[in-house]
């Protein structure tokens, strides 16, 4: 078992054109470091030195992380994580 | 109840409970009508508010051309309160939006300028600015950054809400514009220790989200997180699902951006219910489902409705 993470188009051509990749860590940064070791570039694409870069929105299961604990998010096997760029409604 | 105008009547929708799809006795769901407002959607609040103060400010005069980008509910209210006090409307909407929408619209008497499907309402919003620029008498309300659209639902939802019910405990609401959840969150936040304000965010197919640089997202400028207490991503087939059972278990006929609302505040029930806690939980019906018929999402299986909604707004 691993995370599943989804990848949004803009950023498939860092995963060879996959939707979705697998990753695996403890907290949602460290997942990120690790993704990033078979997709380089990737972790710059969604963070920043502030932490998630602003257009940027990271679900765990559904749930923004914002509310959860940001980067600092817990994370295990089994979870989904979704990534997908800010867009307006309405 | 009597009313001198159809204006007069927007608002005091009911507040019905859900007996099937409560878990119990201590842990409730309760349905914010906002379909029974006059053109059938919760926007009808924000667009009168937005026009009136545009009017008190001076801005909009007798023959003066009103802009908007919107997926629908929201032009639909602004064309029809243009048409009674005599603005000439202009809606700027992703062409990947229903049929009915449309129609709407033009009865109304609106112009609709199309913008691409792919990007969906951030194009929408990146044309009409251009527009705006283009054209400095027209006036854009711009309903993302326009603090009557949060006030609209301060002064008027949210009280509603707590006078009906004032055991709630979470308000649920789909996350567009974030108006209503502005505006009731805040509302409901000075009133009622740790009430929680939960967004459900329609998540769409790839198309919508574009293929535009990451760095050029777009969040409404009447955004604060600091108002929710999370905030749920919710696909079209959990909205879907939901807007089913809502149907089929309550007898509510509404649209799919509330089977997304629904969603979420069912697993704030599941939470509540799991921690022992006593729980009222209010949820928006932004709009009736007569304007998603065309989509086929309520007819065949879930996923023969899922895939025909690929890649359309429905919220």
């Amino acid at each position: 078992m691993a995370i599943e993470v989804r990848i949004p188009t803009i950023l498939r051509n860092l995963t060879d054109g996959a939707k979705a990749v697998e990753g695996k860590g403890g907290t949602l940064d460290e997942l990120f470091t690790d993704l990033d070791s078979r997709h380089a570039g990737l972790r710059d694409r969604l963070v920043d030195d502030k932490g998630l870069r602003k257009f940027v929105n990271v679900y765990l299961n559904d749930e923004d992380v914002r509310f959860l604990g940001g980067l600092e998010t817990q994370v295990a096997d089994g979870d989904n994580v979704t990534i997908l760029p800010a867009v307006a409604g309405g | 109840m009597r009313f001198d105008s159809l204006l007069d009547s927007l608002g005091r929708t009911p507040l019905v409970g859900l007996p099937r799809l409560s878990p119990g006795e201590d842990v409730r769901i309760w349905a914010k009508l906002e379909d029974r407002n006059p053109t059938g959607s919760v926007k009808d609040r924000p667009a009168f508010y937005m026009i009136q103060k545009a009017e008190k400010e001076g801005l909009l005069t007798p023959g003066c051309t009103i802009l908007e980008p919107t997926s629908g509910n929201t032009g639909i209210s602004l064309a029809m309160v243009a048409k009674l006090r005599g603005y000439r409307m202009v809606c700027v909407m992703p062409e990947n939006t229903s049929a009915e929408r449309r129609q709407l619209l033009e009865m109304w008497g609106a112009e609709i300028i199309s913008s691409p499907a792919a990007g969906g309402s951030n194009e929408a919003v990146r044309v009409a600015k251009g527009l705006a620029a283009e054209h400095p008498d027209w006036v854009m309300l711009y309903q993302y950054g326009n603090e009557a659209n949060a006030l609209a639902h301060y002064e008027t939802t949210g009280p509603e809400i707590l006078e009906d019910l004032p055991t709630v405990t979470h308000f649920v609401a789909g996350l567009g514009t974030t108006g209503t959840l502005m505006g009731v969150g805040r509302f409901l936040r000075e009133r009622v220790p740790d009430v929680k304000i939960v967004a459900a965010e329609p998540r769409y197919g790839d198309l919508v989200y574009g293929l535009r640089n990451i760095d050029e997202g777009f969040i409404p400028e009447l955004y604060d997180d600091t108002v929710l207490t999370t905030r749920f991503s919710v696909t079209s087939g959990d909205a879907l699902r939901r807007t089913r059972e809502l149907l089929e278990q309550e007898g509510i006929f509404a649209g799919i951006s509330t089977g997304g609302a629904l969603h979420a505040a069912i697993g704030m029930a599941k939470k509540a219910v799991k921690a022992g806690e006593r729980a009222d939980i209010v949820f928006v019906v932004a709009d009736g489902g007569w304007k998603y018929l065309s989509t086929g999402a309520y007819g065949g299986t879930l996923e023969e409705a899922e895939a025909r909604l690929e890649g359309q707004l429905w919220a």
